[in-house]
């Protein structure tokens, strides 16, 4: 069963707030191995828009930087499972949470 | 710290000591930053505030450990501007507990002897406290220090807080004592440059000479006893609100510097070639009529155009109806804790007096017969005898008592009326009385309580013949 997974982002790193990040990563992880990805830009920044995006596609996890308690909460309810506090580049955050090691408050630069 | 020699601060104390734990002393969150805008350093108080982990946050991008709202709003270290002056806004973080606090940000270059920019040094403060008690005194009927119910009032309440929201001139009009000064503040306070300096300047307090001085400033020996360099009001407002007041008292030489800067923002001070770029908001008031002074060109009709991109009107008191009533109940309350008294209220006479007369002084003039009333009360309820004298003496109670309609209650004798001045009722109040007389002046001197002299003294200076 395919793995879907959302990213914020700002640039080419994760977005250090969720509900200022105006581009969004989409990706999906395929059984056999290959992934599919898909940038998406919101005509502007809005947390409530994310949660939305991040149940309409039927997201499984949620990875990003700072978000307030509140969306949080929400995307927990929805059954979505949240690692914030991520800091670094989309890639490298990518590789490390397909290995299964990446966890909440994980910082990129300074391990 | 990773290289903790590069902390050592040495010759400010007896000893040395670490830059870091003089830091750490300060309560409002520090952070110094290097030219890219990597943080070099930050104090307890920013540890506290963000709650990141005790140097992890070292050589990483400010924004990706504050996470502060105006990182993504036109930061200018984010941007990479070379040259900017401090900056301090109100703005938003989200912290390692999921909580938005909101903030003041304050972000200054640190420029060296050779006026390098070497980094900047940011300081935050949680300022959840005001956000909190500010939201809860912008009830529907106040706002900063204004109250009202009435329809004008609440609709300049309701437009305050997008007004404040942008940069735009603001024009606000009103007769004397309506609360011009206390909307500009309001407007101030609900603006991003709530932190930064209010500077107010009345142009009708200082002589032109010294006025241009005071709001551009002048460099030493400018002028005969300008002994000094001296930053004008203008620039001492950088980056918050600059409010000027009786702006139809400017006179129109400095009318035009004025408008010049309102053109580029850049004010030049007395003496000086060299300009200053100055980020201020632009605030204004009069209580005279602009386009009345621009006909008869006492006043610029391009500065009026310039500083007309918003203009509030503020009612006068005796048009915004049952708001005396809330006013009067406020002042009341706001000077017994003052004189620390225990009055309940105003007793019948009293608050019919209050509610007919037609304060040509507005809001002040109300307020001061409160606090007059306030002081000579000696009882529970304030009484007419505690008013002002002029307010029982006069006849103003006559439209009250001898009306039956409610409407009418208001409606005071015309020489009330605060469109004409006192000469003008002064002049009608003589012809009244020579028309009662027959024209015989003795007797109108005696009912005027004059004596003849004085009635020919008056009557000359309104030319009044006969």
């Amino acid at each position: 069963m395919s793995h879907k997974i959302m990213i914020p982002l700002f640039n080419d790193e994760v977005a250090p707030r969720f509900d200022l990040a105006t581009d969004v990563l989409l990706a999906k992880f395929k059984p056999d191995g290959e992934i599919s990805e898909r940038i998406i830009v919101l005509p502007q920044s809005s947390a409530d828009d994310l949660c939305a995006l991040a149940t309409s596609d039927n997201t499984d996890t949620v990875i990003c930087g700072g978000i307030d308690d509140e969306h949080y909460q929400y995307l927990k309810w929805k059954g979505i499972e949240v690692l914030d506090d991520v800091i670094g580049p989309v890639k490298a955050v990518i590789q490390t949470y397909r290995e299964g090691k990446l966890a909440c408050g994980d910082n990129f630069y300074t391990s | 710290m990773s290289n903790e020699a590069q902390y050592i601060v040495n010759g400010l104390m007896g000893r040395q000591f670490m830059l870091p734990d003089l830091l750490n002393e300060v309560p409002i969150g520090i952070a110094v930053l290097d030219i890219e805008g990597r943080i070099k350093l930050v104090n307890r108080a920013w540890q506290t505030l963000t709650g990141v982990a005790p140097n992890s946050m070292q050589g990483l991008k400010c924004y990706l450990g504050l996470r502060c709202d105006y990182c993504f709003k036109g930061c200018p270290v984010m941007a990479d501007k070379a040259d900017f002056q401090t900056i301090s806004v109100d703005a938003d973080i989200i912290d390692r507990t999921r909580t938005k606090v909101p903030i003041r940000l304050n972000i200054s270059p640190i420029v060296n002897s050779d006026n390098v920019i070497s980094g900047y040094v940011e300081t935050i403060q949680d300022i959840r406290q005001v956000a909190e008690l500010s939201s809860s005194a912008s009830k529907a009927y106040s706002l900063g220090g204004l109250i009202g119910t009435s329809p004008e009032m609440v609709k300049i309440f309701s437009m305050v807080p997008s007004i404040a929201g942008t940069d735009s001139s603001v024009l606000i009009t009103g007769e004397t004592g309506t609360g011009k000064d206390v909307l500009a503040e309001a407007i101030h306070n609900a603006s991003d440059r709530a932190g930064a300096p209010f500077i107010k300047v009345n142009c009708g307090a200082l002589p032109e000479t010294l006025l241009e001085s005071e709001l551009f400033g002048h460099v030493k020996g400018a002028f005969t006893g300008a002994n000094e360099d001296r930053p004008g009001r203008i620039k001492l407002a950088h980056n918050g609100s600059f409010f000027l007041t009786e702006i139809g008292d400017l006179p129109l030489p400095l009318q035009v510097k004025l408008l010049s800067f309102l053109d580029d923002k850049v004010i030049h001070p007395l003496g000086s070639s060299r300009g200053f770029n100055a980020d201020v908001r632009v605030i204004v008031a009069t209580h005279r009529d602009l386009k009345k002074m621009v006909q008869e060109k006492t006043f610029r009709a391009d500065l009026l155009f310039r500083l007309n991109v918003v203009h509030l009107h503020l009612p006068p008191l005796r048009e915004r109806g049952d708001d005396i009533l809330l006013l009067k109940n406020h002042f009341l309350m706001e000077y017994c804790n003052k004189f620390n008294k225990k009055i309940k209220g105003f007793s019948q006479k009293a608050a019919k007096i209050l509610s007919a007369y037609r304060y040509p002084g507005n809001v002040r003039e109300l307020s001061n017969i409160v606090e007059y009333a306030v002081n000579f009360c000696d009882r529970d309820i304030i009484g007419s005898s505690h008013l002002p004298a002029y307010l029982t003496e006069q006849d103003i109670l006559r439209p009250v008592t001898e009306s039956a309609h409610p409407t009418q209650e208001r409606t005071a004798p015309l020489e009330y009326s605060s469109a004409r001045n006192w000469d003008d009722a002064e002049k009608q109040m003589i012809m009244d009385t020579l028309l009662k007389c027959g024209g015989r002046k003795g007797e109108a001197a005696k009912i005027l309580g004059w004596s003849r002299s004085t009635l020919w003294r008056k009557m000359k200076k309104h030319s009044i013949t006969g």
